[in-house]
C-alpha cells in the first residue's frame, strides 16, 4: 500500500496547471514544425511560424500561450493499492485554484444560470479510473472553448455505418471553419453509449500526437479522416493551405446492436496538457 | 527584445494603419489585406456586449463613444506584476453577432476577433461601411507584446470580460470583410486548391 497525501496532490495539480498554460509538449511543437515544412500557402506558413514564435515567447516570458486558459479536466488513474490521505477531489480543486491564481491564468468558469464568473476557475471536471497496482497518475487537460464549442456528438443509426460516421466527423471539423483555431488535433470516440463516446473523444486527445491506433482498421480510419479533413478544410486559422488538422486520434468501444454513437472533440493548435505520476 | 517595439511577425507585406482610422482608410481596405494596427482600440466580449446593449435598452449612454472606433473581442489573461497585460489573442466572434448590428448603428467602424460573421452582421457592415478583421487566434503571448498600455473602461466586475482601452503598436491582423461585402474566409480555397 502506497500513501499519497492531499497536500501532494494539490501541489502537483498547481504545477501542472501553470506548466500547461506556458509550455507545449514536444510532440505538438514538432507537429507545428512539420506542418510548416509541408505548407503550400505562404500566408499559412507565416502564421505557423508566428505560432512557433508564440510558443517560444510563452515559455520564456511565463505568459500563457493563449489568454483562454480553459476549463480544466483532470483524469486520475488511481491504483487500487494507493491510499489517498485526505479528500482527493478537494485536493485537485485546490490545486487548480492555486495554479490559476498564482500563475496569473485567466479565470474562465462561470455559473451556468447567472453567468457570474466563479472567480477561481473552479470547478474542474474530474474523472477517476481505478486500476490494479500502485500508480497514481494525474493528467491535466485545460481546454479553451473556441475549440470545445465546435465539438459534437451524434447517435447514428447502425445503417449509417463507418462511412456515415466519417461523413459526420469530417463535416464537424470542416464546418467549424476558423473558429477553433486550426490546425487542430481531433479526438474521436466511436461506440459505447452516449457518455462513453464523449469521454473517449476527449481522452484520446492525450495520446502521443500522431501515434496511430493499435487497431489496424482504426489506424486506417485515422489516416482516411486526416487526409479528407486536410483536403476539405480551409487551413491554418481558416486562412488557407493544407494544414487544417495535425492529427486525428480515434478510440472505439463495443456498442449496442441498435446504436452507433460518434463523438468528435476538437482541440486547437494550442494543445495544452501535462501529466505526472505521484 | 523590447516590449515597446513589437517584432515584425511576417515576411509578407503589411499595411501600417493608425487607430482610430483616418477618413477613407477603412473604405480603402480589401478582404485579405494584412495590416499592422497602431493606436487606440477598445475591447469587449460576451459580458461587455450584453451590458452595452442593456444600457442602450434603458436609453442610457455607453461608457465610451464607439463611433469611428475598433472593438476587439478579447478577454485578456491577468498581467504579471510589472507587465502591461497577459495573453491577448482574439476570441470567437460569432458569439457577438447578435449584438454587433446595434453597435454598428452607433458608428462603430471595425470589429476584430476570429471566425466568420453572420449574414445580418455582414449586411450591417455593408450598410455602415464598416469592416471586420481577424487577429491571429492562439497567438496571445506574442500579441501581448503589441500592447503598450491598458486602461479599464467599464464593467470591472466582469473580470476578464470587462471593457478595456488598449494602446497597441504593430498589432497584426487580416481584413476578413471589407466595405464592398467581400469575405476573405470565403475566398480561401480548400486544402485541395491552395489559394
Ligand atoms: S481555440 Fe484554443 S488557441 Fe484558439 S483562442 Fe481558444 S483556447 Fe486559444
Amino acid at each position: 500500500m502506497k500513501t499519497v497525501t492531499a497536500a501532494r496532490i494539490t501541489e502537483a495539480v498547481r504545477g501542472l496547471a501553470i506548466a500547461a498554460a506556458h509550455d507545449l509538449e514536444p510532440d505538438i511543437l514538432d507537429a507545428l514544425v512539420a506542418a510548416r515544412d509541408r505548407e503550400t500557402s505562404p500566408l499559412a506558413r507565416n502564421v505557423l511560424e508566428l505560432l512557433m514564435r508564440n510558443a517560444d515567447i510563452a515559455s520564456r516570458d511565463e505568459i500563457p500561450l493563449c489568454q483562454d486558459t480553459g476549463i480544466c479536466t483532470v483524469f486520475v488513474t488511481l491504483g487500487q493499492e494507493v491510499h489517498i490521505a485526505g479528500d482527493l477531489g478537494a485536493a485537485i480543486q485546490e490545486g487548480v485554484r492555486q495554479g490559476y491564481e498564482e500563475g496569473f491564468l485567466r479565470k474562465s468558469v462561470c455559473d451556468v444560470m447567472t453567468r457570474n464568473n466563479t472567480g477561481t476557475n473552479l470547478p474542474a471536471v474530474i474523472h477517476v479510473e481505478l486500476e490494479p497496482g500502485e500508480r497514481c497518475r494525474l493528467r491535466f487537460l485545460p481546454k479553451g472553448c473556441g475549440s470545445e464549442n465546435m465539438s459534437g456528438l451524434k447517435m447514428l443509426p447502425p445503417a449509417a455505418g463507418i462511412p456515415g460516421a466519417v461523413d459526420y466527423i469530417v463535416e464537424t471539423v470542416v464546418n467549424a471553419g476558423p473558429n477553433p483555431c486550426p490546425p487542430l488535433v481531433v479526438g474521436v470516440g466511436i461506440g459505447g453509449n452516449f457518455e462513453k463516446a464523449a469521454l473517449m473523444a476527449k481522452k484520446v486527445l492525450l495520446r502521443p500526437l500522431g501515434r496511430p491506433s493499435e487497431r489496424e482498421d482504426v489506424a486506417r480510419l485515422e489516416e482516411q479522416l486526416l487526409t479528407r479533413m486536410n483536403r476539405e478544410g480551409r487551413g491554418v486559422l481558416g486562412l488557407g493551405g493544407c494544414n487544417t488538422v495535425l492529427a486525428v486520434h480515434v478510440d472505439t468501444f463495443p456498442t449496442h446492436i441498435a446504436s452507433l454513437p460518434v463523438a468528435v472533440n476538437i482541440q486547437c493548435h494550442s494543445h495544452r496538457h501535462k501529466e505526472v505520476d505521484l | 527584445m523590447s516590449l515597446l517595439r513589437a517584432p515584425s511577425a511576417f515576411a509578407a507585406d503589411f499595411k501600417e494603419l493608425a487607430l482610430p482610422f483616418a477618413d477613407g482608410v477603412v473604405a480603402s481596405l480589401r478582404a485579405g489585406d494584412l495590416v499592422y494596427l497602431s493606436g487606440t482600440l477598445y475591447t469587449g466580449r460576451d459580458q461587455t456586449h450584453r451590458r452595452l446593449c442593456a444600457l442602450l435598452d434603458q436609453g442610457k449612454d455607453l461608457p465610451v463613444d464607439l463611433a469611428g472606433q475598433l472593438l476587439y473581442y478579447v478577454g485578456p489573461s491577468p498581467a504579471r506584476p510589472g507587465r502591461v497585460i497577459g495573453a491577448v489573442g482574439p476570441t470567437t466572434s460569432y458569439r457577438m453577432d447578435s449584438y454587433t448590428p446595434r453597435l454598428l448603428d452607433l458608428g462603430l467602424l471595425a470589429t476584430m476577433g476570429k471566425g466568420a460573421r453572420s449574414l445580418p452582421v455582414r449586411e450591417a457592415m455593408q450598410r455602415h461601411g464598416a469592416i471586420y478583421l481577424a487577429a491571429f487566434g492562439g497567438a496571445g503571448a506574442f500579441l501581448s507584446r503589441c500592447v503598450l498600455s491598458v486602461e479599464l473602461v467599464a464593467f470591472a466586475d466582469a473580470g476578464p470580460e470587462a471593457m478595456f482601452r488598449f494602446e497597441v503598436l504593430n498589432f497584426p491582423a487580416v481584413v476578413i470583410n471589407d466595405v464592398a461585402g467581400r469575405d476573405f474566409y470565403e475566398q480561401i480555397g480548400t486544402g485541395d486548391t491552395p489559394s
